[in-house]
C-alpha cells in the first residue's frame, strides 16, 4: 500500500518534470503578484513590512488556485482517474499521494521563492521566519482543500472559476491565522499558539479531506 | 422508524406529504409575521441607546438565526442523503440552499442598515457581518455548483459535499473571524449584542424567529416538490398531476 | 403604542430612512424568492402540459397514416 502512495508521488513528479512551465508558472505569478503591489502603493518599507504577510499570503493562495487545474485534469482526460478508483488500493489513500505530490510541486517551490520576498517587502528575520512557518504548515492546507475543490468541478466545462468560487471561501481561516501568527512576531509576541492551532487544523484536513476528495471524485467520474 | 420513514423515500409519497404540511407552515408563518412585525415596529417601546433604530433587529436577528438553521438543514440533509444514498435528502440541500442565502443577504443588508446610524459607516468589519459575508459566500458556491451540472442526480451530491465541507468549515471560519477581529478592532463594542432585553422587547422579537422558521420551512417544502416534480417530470404520477390541473384550469376558463 | 401619531410613526424617530430601507429591502427580497419559486412550479407544469401535447399529436398524426 505505501509503495503505490510512492508510486504516485514518483510519477507525479517525472511528469511535471518533464512539463516544468507546469510548475514554474504558478510560482512564477506569486512572485509577480507579489512585486506589483510595492510598484501600486509605494515602496515605504514600513508600509510594506505591515502588509507584507497578507500579501503573501493572499498571493500564494491565488498561486495554489492556478496550480490546481492541472490536479486531476490530465488523469480525469486519459482515464487513470477511473483506473485509480478500480484500484485495489483504497482511493483515499491514492488520492492523499496524488495531494502531497501536488503540495511538493507547487507548495513547497512558494517555500523556496519566500526569501526572496522577504527581500522584497523588507521583511525582518523574525517575521520571515513565522513566514515560512506559517507557509509551511498552511500550504499543505491549501493544497487539501482545493483538492475537494478540484474533484468535484473537474467533471465540469467551465470548471476554473466554479472552483476558486467554492474554494476561496474555506480557506479564509487559513489566510486569518497565518497573517495573525506573522503579525505577533512582527511585534515580538509568541506566535507558537497560532501555529499549534494551523497544525491542528492540517492535521484534521489530513484525515478528513481524502474521503470528501474520494466521495467527490465518485460524483465527477460517473 | 425506518418501517414507517421508508415510504417517503418514495418521490410521489414526500410531493403528497410536504403538499399536506406546506398550509401548516404558511399558517404559522404569517399571522406571527404581521402580529410580530406590527408589534415590534409599532408597540415596542424604543431603545433608550439607539432610539428607534433598534427595531432593525426585529428581521435582523431572526433572518440571521434562520440562515444558521437553513445551512443546519441542508448538512443533516446532506449527510442522510450521503450515507443512506437518499436522493430526496439531496434535493432538499438544493431546495434549502437558495432560501439561506437570502435569509443571509437580509442578515448583511439590514445589519448594514443598521451599522449606518450607530457606526457612522455602512460595512464594518464586524465579526458578526463578517462571517455572515463569508456564509454568504459559502450559500453561493454551492448555488453555483448545484447549477453547473446538468445531471441534476450529480449535482444534488456534489452540493450535498460541498456542504458537509462547508459545515467543518464554518465554525473553523466563525471562530478565526471573531479572533481576528478582537485582534484588529480592540474596543469596538458589537451593537448587536444585546445582554439583557426587556420583555416586551423580546416578545415581538421571538415571534418573528418562529416566523422566519415556519417560513424557512414552507419554502423549503415548495421548492422541495419543485425539484421532485422536475426530476420526475416524465413519471406517470407527475403526467397525471398536470393533466389534471390543467383540466380544472380549461373548465374554469 | 410607541409613537404619537402616524407621522411619528413613518419618521421612526429620526431613523426612517434606515428602518423602512432594512424591511424594504428584506421584504422585497424575499418576495423575489417566492416570485421565482412559483414560477419554476409554473415553468415545470407547462413544460410537462407541452410536451403531452406534443405527444398527443404525433399520435395523432401516426393514426392519421395508418387510415391513408
Amino acid at each position: 500500500m505505501f509503495n503505490a502512495f510512492l508510486q504516485i508521488v514518483r510519477k507525479e513528479l517525472l511528469g511535471a518534470f518533464r512539463q516544468q512551465s507546469d510548475i514554474l508558472n504558478p510560482i512564477w505569478f506569486f512572485v509577480i503578484v507579489v512585486t506589483l503591489f510595492p510598484l501600486g502603493i509605494g515602496t515605504d518599507p514600513a508600509l510594506l513590512a505591515r502588509i507584507a504577510p497578507g500579501i503573501i499570503w493572499v498571493a500564494a493562495l491565488l498561486a495554489a488556485l492556478l496550480s490546481f487545474e492541472r490536479l486531476f485534469k490530465d488523469d480525469f482526460i486519459d482515464g487513470s482517474l477511473e483506473q485509480m478508483m478500480l484500484a485495489p488500493q483504497p482511493l483515499t489513500w491514492l488520492v492523499s499521494a496524488k495531494v502531497f505530490a501536488h503540495w511538493l510541486l507547487t507548495g513547497l517551490p512558494i517555500l523556496l521563492v519566500s526569501p526572496l520576498l522577504a527581500v522584497f517587502l523588507s521583511l525582518q528575520e523574525n517575521t520571515f521566519w513565522a513566514l515560512f512557518l506559517t507557509l509551511l504548515i498552511g500550504t499543505p492546507i491549501l493544497s487539501l482543500l482545493g483538492s475537494i475543490g478540484v474533484a468535484l468541478t473537474i467533471g465540469l466545462r467551465k470548471g476554473g472559476v466554479l472552483l476558486s468560487l467554492i474554494m476561496l471561501p474555506l480557506s479564509i481561516p487559513i489566510l486569518i491565522f497565518s497573517t495573525m501568527a506573522i503579525d505577533a512576531a512582527t511585534f515580538g509576541q509568541s506566535y507558537i499558539g497560532l501555529l499549534a492551532l494551523l497544525g491542528a487544523m492540517l492535521v484534521a484536513a489530513m484525515t478528513l479531506a481524502p474521503f470528501a476528495i474520494a466521495a467527490s471524485l465518485r460524483v465527477s467520474v460517473s | 422508524m425506518w418501517k414507517w420513514l421508508h415510504p417517503y423515500a418514495k418521490a410521489e409519497k414526500s410531493y403528497t406529504l410536504s403538499g399536506k404540511l406546506m398550509p401548516w407552515f404558511l399558517a404559522v408563518a404569517l399571522p406571527t409575521f404581521i402580529v410580530g412585525m406590527i408589534w415590534g415596529l409599532a408597540f415596542a417601546p424604543a431603545d433608550y441607546q439607539q432610539g428607534d433604530s433598534f427595531r432593525i433587529i426585529y428581521i435582523h436577528v431572526p433572518a440571521a438565526m434562520m440562515a444558521m438553521g437553513a445551512y443546519s438543514t441542508m448538512a443533516i440533509a446532506a449527510f442522510i442523503g450521503l450515507v443512506w444514498q437518499i436522493r430526496l435528502a439531496e434535493m432538499t440541500v438544493a431546495a434549502t440552499a437558495p432560501i439561506g442565502a437570502v435569509y443571509t443577504f437580509i442578515a448583511l443588508f439590514t445589519g448594514a442598515a443598521w451599522g449606518k446610524p450607530m457606526w457612522g459607516a455602512w460595512w464594518v468589519w464586524d465579526a458578526r457581518l463578517t462571517s455572515e459575508l463569508i456564509l454568504l459566500f459559502v450559500y453561493l458556491g454551492i448555488i453555483a455548483l448545484y447549477n453547473a451540472f446538468s445531471d441534476k442526480v450529480l449535482a444534488g451530491r456534489a452540493a450535498s459535499i460541498l456542504t458537509l465541507v462547508g459545515v467543518i468549515n464554518l465554525p473553523i471560519i466563525h471562530f478565526s473571524v471573531v479572533w481576528w477581529n478582537t485582534l484588529h478592532q480592540g474596543a469596538t463594542i458589537t451593537k448587536f449584542d444585546q445582554p439583557s432585553m426587556a420583555t416586551d422587547m423580546l416578545i415581538p422579537l421571538l415571534i418573528m424567529i418562529v416566523s422566519f422558521a415556519a417560513f424557512l420551512g414552507f419554502m423549503v417544502l415548495y421548492r422541495f416538490r419543485n425539484e421532485i416534480l422536475q426530476r420526475e417530470s416524465h413519471r406517470p404520477w407527475v403526467i397525471a398531476l398536470v393533466q389534471q390541473s390543467s383540466s380544472s384550469v380549461n373548465k374554469r376558463g | 403604542m410607541a409613537f404619537a401619531s402616524w407621522s411619528d410613526f413613518i419618521a421612526m424617530g429620526g431613523y426612517s430612512f434606515y428602518v423602512w430601507l432594512a424591511y424594504g429591502v428584506s421584504l422585497f427580497s424575499v418576495l423575489l424568492l417566492v416570485i421565482s419559486t412559483v414560477a419554476k412550479r409554473k415553468k415545470i407544469f407547462k413544460h410537462v402540459e407541452q410536451r403531452l401535447l406534443r405527444e398527443q399529436r404525433i399520435k395523432a398524426a401516426e393514426n392519421r397514416e395508418g387510415t391513408l
